[in-house]
């Protein structure tokens, strides 16, 4: 599903690589919690898979695909198999609740007939039935992830890339949204999870990555958080 | 490609950027009015300058019938063949001719058809009333006089003319004031691209999260792009209608009614409406493609696909 090869990548006007030789796969269907500081390097790894970047040196494959090698206008085409939710939700406040879902088909040349009948569903199996009407700004913040997760999901993508998804909900709230994500990946779609949230990655006992200073520190099946941190 | 999609997202984006619109609509559609004028100043030049004019200097003009009865130059009658012959082997002889060129009546009359054919004199001219005539190239174009005294008040010769003389000045003018405007074409055009420019900035800006998320689900660049450069299009369509409109009125109130020019000079041939119109689909092409492409360029700085 992902695979980095002696991946290593250099911002410009800058001496520290973000990433530095990090080789690591993720199968399909898994649920991977990728830690570290802020700094560490999570963002970039998240990017190279977006391919928002490029590497400097190495390879990354998503979904079988070698990224230097995918020419620009195939990228679309390989994200639309690509999920992806952040902290800030990034939802369009002037659009509903299912505007804002069915904008993502609308824009991938969808027909009318499927936005119709693949929105309410997907707003269903996020909780949010009967919220189609309401404006993001109506919403609480852990409906707007919903909303967010459902623009993600409605595609169903293979893979779901979520840069930390509960960093502004508060800890009740981001239970549900990780209840949410489990299910999500138990209808296979494959989960990478950046994250700062120590309790949930304890309780969830998923596989971890452990990223610091651009290194791959920690790779760990059913792992915690971190041993000191 | 959802239709109403795209047109949803132009209206919203136009409507947003209402003022800016406005300034590209109206500098496009002046800069496009000048260089149509410009284009029709040019056809109207050379519609005026005939068969001869790029060719030769001098025309000798040599009587007919009818000219034996009324023009005084042309009292012994109509030109026969031995002035004929003799007119030509001394134009030959003389020094600053280069070359000579013979046109009968007949030809006459078709060149004379194809400059005139929007006019209504052609159709009461018969080719026995126009006159032959030796065209004249000179190695010296200054040197008109040479052939002038060389050939006035000789038996079958009516007049010996400076084919330049009578039209150079106006041609001159002409000329110039389409240099000055195309001079100004350039700025406005350049007005309106640096507008156009400004125009993607703002709009890329304004719709920078819907294209964010459109980057995100994967809609192709083109997709991402073609609001922006059918918002461009627009515009000049707009701004090329409005100048179509200004040519039209133009020509309306300098040659029909007006100044009414056709009136007051009735020994040009002025362009008529079907000129004009010709120039239209130009007018709208370039409305059209130069608006789209600078839409085109500014989204590659502007909007990260």
């Amino acid at each position: 599903m992902i695979r980095f090869d002696n991946v290593t990548k250099t911002y410009p006007k800058q001496n520290r690589p973000a990433l530095r030789d990090v080789s690591l796969e993720i199968e399909k269907g898994e649920f991977v919690f990728l830690v570290g500081s802020s700094g560490s390097g999570k963002s970039t790894f998240l990017r190279l898979i977006l391919r928002e970047e490029r590497t400097d040196t190495g390879a990354v494959h998503v979904l079988g695909k070698d990224l230097a090698r995918l020419s620009n206008w195939k990228v679309p085409q390989m994200r639309r198999q690509l999920g992806t939710v952040f902290q800030d939700f990034r939802l369009l406040p002037s659009k509903t609740v299912a505007e804002n879902v069915a904008f993502a088909l609308e824009v991938i040349g969808k027909p009318r007939g499927t936005i119709r009948k693949t929105v309410p569903e997907v707003l269903d199996l996020v909780g949010l039935g009967g919220k189609e009407d309401r404006m993001p700004g109506e919403l609480s913040g852990g409906e707007q992830q919903r909303v967010a997760i459902a623009r993600a999901f409605v595609n169903r993508p293979m893979l779901l890339i979520a840069d930390e998804p509960t960093g502004n909900l508060d800890p009740q709230t981001s239970v549900g949204i990780m209840r949410l994500l489990d299910r999500i990946n138990r209808t296979g779609t494959t989960v990478v999870m950046a994250t700062h949230d120590e309790n949930i990655v304890d309780q969830m006992r998923k596989r971890v990555i452990e990223l610091d200073k651009g290194r791959l520190v920690r790779d760990q099946s059913r792992g915690v958080y971190g041993y000191q941190h | 490609m959802r239709v109403q999609f795209v047109l949803s997202e132009i209206r919203v984006g136009l409507r947003r950027n209402l003022t800016m619109t406005f300034a590209v609509i109206i500098s496009v559609a002046l800069s496009l009015a000048l260089a149509g004028s410009a284009v029709l100043a040019n056809k109207q030049v050379s519609s005026m300058k005939g068969y001869w004019y790029d060719k030769v200097q001098v025309s000798i003009f040599l009587c007919n019938k009818n000219d034996a009865k009324s023009d005084p130059n042309c009292t012994k009658g109509a030109v026969t063949d031995v002035q004929k012959k003799q007119i030509l082997a001394d134009l030959n002889k003389l020094p600053v001719v280069q070359h000579v060129y013979y046109e009968s009546a007949e030809e006459a009359y078709k060149h004379y058809k194809e400059q005139f054919k929007d006019s209504p004199l052609v159709d009461s001219l018969t080719p026995d009333q126009m006159q032959e005539s030796y065209r004249v190239k000179l190695k010296d174009p200054t040197k008109f006089d040479v052939v002038a005294s060389a050939f006035n008040g000789r038996a079958g010769v009516q007049e010996v003319q400076d084919q330049r003389k009578l039209l150079n000045n106006l041609f001159n003018l002409l000329n110039g004031m389409t240099y000055v405007a195309w001079a100004v074409v350039v700025f406005m055009l350049a007005i309106a691209l640096l507008l156009i420019v400004n125009t993607v900035r703002i709009s890329a800006f304004s719709r920078r999260r819907e294209t964010g998320i459109m980057r995100l689900v994967g809609a192709s660049s083109f997709y991402i792009q073609m609001p922006f450069i059918m918002e461009a299009a627009f515009a000049g369509i707009v701004g090329a209608g409005l100048a179509s409109v200004m040519l039209l009125i133009g020509r309306y109130f300098l040659i029909d009614h007006g100044l009414a020019l056709s009136q007051k000079i009735t020994l040009i041939d002025f362009l008529g409406w079907s000129d004009v119109i010709s120039v239209l689909p130009l007018v709208f092409l370039a409305g059209v493609l130069i608006p789209a492409f600078a839409a085109f360029i500014a989204l590659r700085k502007y909007l990260k696909v």
